[in-house]
């Protein structure tokens, strides 16, 4: 499997999957939408109006909460932290997590036994518990909120990239690099990395709409990032009380993190099948 | 037999004492000192020494450590450092039940509508009704449950006035009061669930249709409805099975979370509130009871898989 070619083709399988091509639009336009927030939100999403819980209209789309503030623009202000907490959880998550399964896959003995206890125990419960817990001893807060939900997801990629390097270590190329004497860095990062891949992008992709669901989560129990930044979580939140005179506020939050969440899962599945990796254990 | 039963039950008291080291430890070596927390209210940081010293937090990690785990053994696990300082046994105690209820009508809710649904869809595999269901899986499996919650009390407390949109009453003040506060948030606590469930039997039941054993059934002139239930289902169960054990997990998870939506003081609920209140006993057993009930439920299921399958019990 060699770089270029599988990119291409996998826009050409997007193209041809409808759903996979419907998740890709709607990603891409949150995606601006997070990036250009300021210039495309109509307007403040802290600003404060008289006019309390008024209904959608043209002056704002998705009507306005029980403080008089634009609830579009709070939804595109929260797609920051959605997106931003999403990517850069699961980017430390993989990196550690692989790090930790290829070493312990390759090199066996006490690392792979501490590392696999490790493993066990998370796997004992939930990820989104486990955030919780985290939160509970680290407190909350954007950097806490971030450091738990890592935590949280590591554990998957592990066991992924240990039980993958356990299967690739054994393959002739891996013996023929040790045999012409290549370090055990080289074959780990060279070798073996390569070809574990497949089976970690798709992890990946389904974990970043699973670390966007814990954020929400987190949020809404108030254990979040903080109170005044807007998250899809924390809106909701806030709107519990008002959803008898304001239906808005307790939908089109829900509205967008369902839809995100459902969109990376459609490019999941046609990346998973475009992979031709086999959902295992 | 009695060998693996053991080693799992070993297995299950590690996992906890891990979870409890783990807790008291990182709960500790934290910033922020609790009895300065205690006192702030009464304003007198002169008597945080003394107190220190009838703790005991004036001794080693160590001795503090066996103290308190001790006392754990012995149920004994503190006290709300608020108000009255209700001990902590006594508020799990009392939100244990809720939680439990919750979370077994959240169960059998959930299964008595995924398994009809799946067998339908795998009967009437590519008909309208197949689709329907997957459909409705899928939108299942995204929605999160909190928000599920919110729609719930939206359309059926709000909009139709048939279930109150909040609150708790036990099962002792009359059966229909415990379940009309408690239908809203089983439903939204397991349709997650229930999505993975009913998949499971489709794609089980598509797999066992296919098999030799099903066709000779057919053969031998046996009614569908005796093919069905006789040989095809009772086969198709046994993925299902360990797929509902594993993912029993996320429906407590979803439990914790529409307590605090349902304002319902389980468990999952007092552990957030003691999160928000920096309030560490009641954390500290919070998080020990919910970690009970998952390592008792993988226990449970462990032990399941060795009564049906016995292959796993050699392997163990």
């Amino acid at each position: 499997m060699s770089g270029a070619r599988p990119q291409r083709s996998f826009l050409r399988v997007v193209r041809r999957d409808t759903r996979a091509s419907l998740g890709l639009i709607f990603l891409a336009v949150l995606a601006i939408a997070a990036v250009f927030a300021p210039w495309i939100a109509p307007h403040d999403p802290n600003a404060m109006d008289f006019w309390m819980m008024e209904e959608p209209s043209l002056a704002h789309p998705l009507g306005v909460d029980d403080l008089g503030r634009d609830l579009l623009s709070r939804i595109i202000h929260g797609a920051q932290v959605s997106l931003f907490v999403g990517l850069v959880t699961v980017g430390i998550a993989l990196v550690l997590g692989v790090g930790m399964g290829i070493a312990a896959g390759y090199y066996r003995g006490w690392i792979d036994t501490v590392i696999m206890r490790y493993i066990d125990l998370q796997w004992a419960f939930p990820n989104i518990l486990i955030a919780v817990y985290l939160v509970a001893v680290f407190g909350t807060g954007l950097t806490n909120v971030i450091v738990a939900i890592t935590l949280a997801y590591l554990d998957d990629f592990a066991r992924v990239a240990r039980g993958m390097t356990l299967q690739v270590k054994e393959e002739l190329y891996v013996q023929a690099a040790r045999s012409y004497g290549a370090s055990d860095l080289l074959i780990m990062v060279r070798h073996i990395l390569p070809n574990i891949m497949a089976p970690i992008i798709v992890l990946a992709t389904v974990s970043v709409s699973n670390a966007i669901l814990a954020e929400a989560v987190l949020s809404f129990l108030g254990l979040g990032v903080s109170s005044d930044t807007p998250t899809w979580g924390l809106i909701l939140s806030e709107a519990r009380s008002f959803i008898s005179r304001a239906w808005w506020l307790g939908v089109y939050p829900g509205l967008a993190i369902m839809l995100t969440v459902l969109s990376i899962n459609f490019l999941g599945d046609a990346l998973r099948d475009h992979l031709d990796v086999r959902e295992g254990s | 037999m009695i060998e693996y039963f053991l080693k799992r039950l070993l297995g299950a008291a590690l996992v906890m004492w891990a979870v409890a080291t783990l807790v008291f430890f990182m709960l500790r070596i934290l910033p922020g000192d609790p009895l300065a927390a205690m006192l702030f209210d009464a304003g007198d940081l002169g008597a945080v020494d003394e107190l220190r010293i009838k703790f005991g937090l004036d001794q080693p990690l160590y001795v503090q450590y066996w103290r308190w785990f001790t006392l754990m053994l012995q149920g004994d696990m503190g006290a709300s450092i608020y108000g009255s300082r209700v001990p902590v046994s006594q508020i799990l105690a009392e939100a244990a039940p809720r939680t439990l209820s919750l979370a077994l009508l959240s169960f059998f809710v959930a299964i008595l509508i995924a398994i009809p649904a799946g067998l339908i869809s795998a009967l009437r595999r590519g008909r309208p009704i197949d689709h329907g269901v997957t459909f409705i899986a899928f939108l299942g499996l995204s929605m999160p449950d909190f928000w599920l919650a919110i729609l719930l009390i939206l359309l059926f407390a709000v909009n139709l006035g048939w279930f109150p949109a909040i609150g708790y009453v036990p099962m002792s003040e009359g059966f229909w009061p415990w379940l009309s506060h408690l239908i809203m948030p089983a439903i939204a606590a397991g349709t997650a669930f229930s999505a993975i469930i009913a998949r499971m039997v489709r794609s089980s039941m598509l797999e066992v249709l296919k098999t030799d054993y099903v066709r000779v059934a057919y053969a031998k002139g046996l009614s569908p409805r005796d093919v069905v239930m006789r040989h095809a289902f009772p086969n198709a169960l046994i993925p299902v099975i360990t797929v509902t054990g594993i993912a029993f997990g996320l429906l407590m998870a979803s439990t914790v979370v529409v307590e605090t939506v349902f304002a319902i003081k389980g468990l999952g609920r007092i552990l957030i509130e003691g999160i928000l209140n920096r309030d560490y006993p009641v954390v500290q057993g919070a998080i020990l009871a919910v970690s009970g009930i998952f390592v008792f439920v993988n226990l449970a299921v462990d032990l399941l898989y060795g009564v049906i399958d016995p292959r796993i019990r050699v392997q163990g």
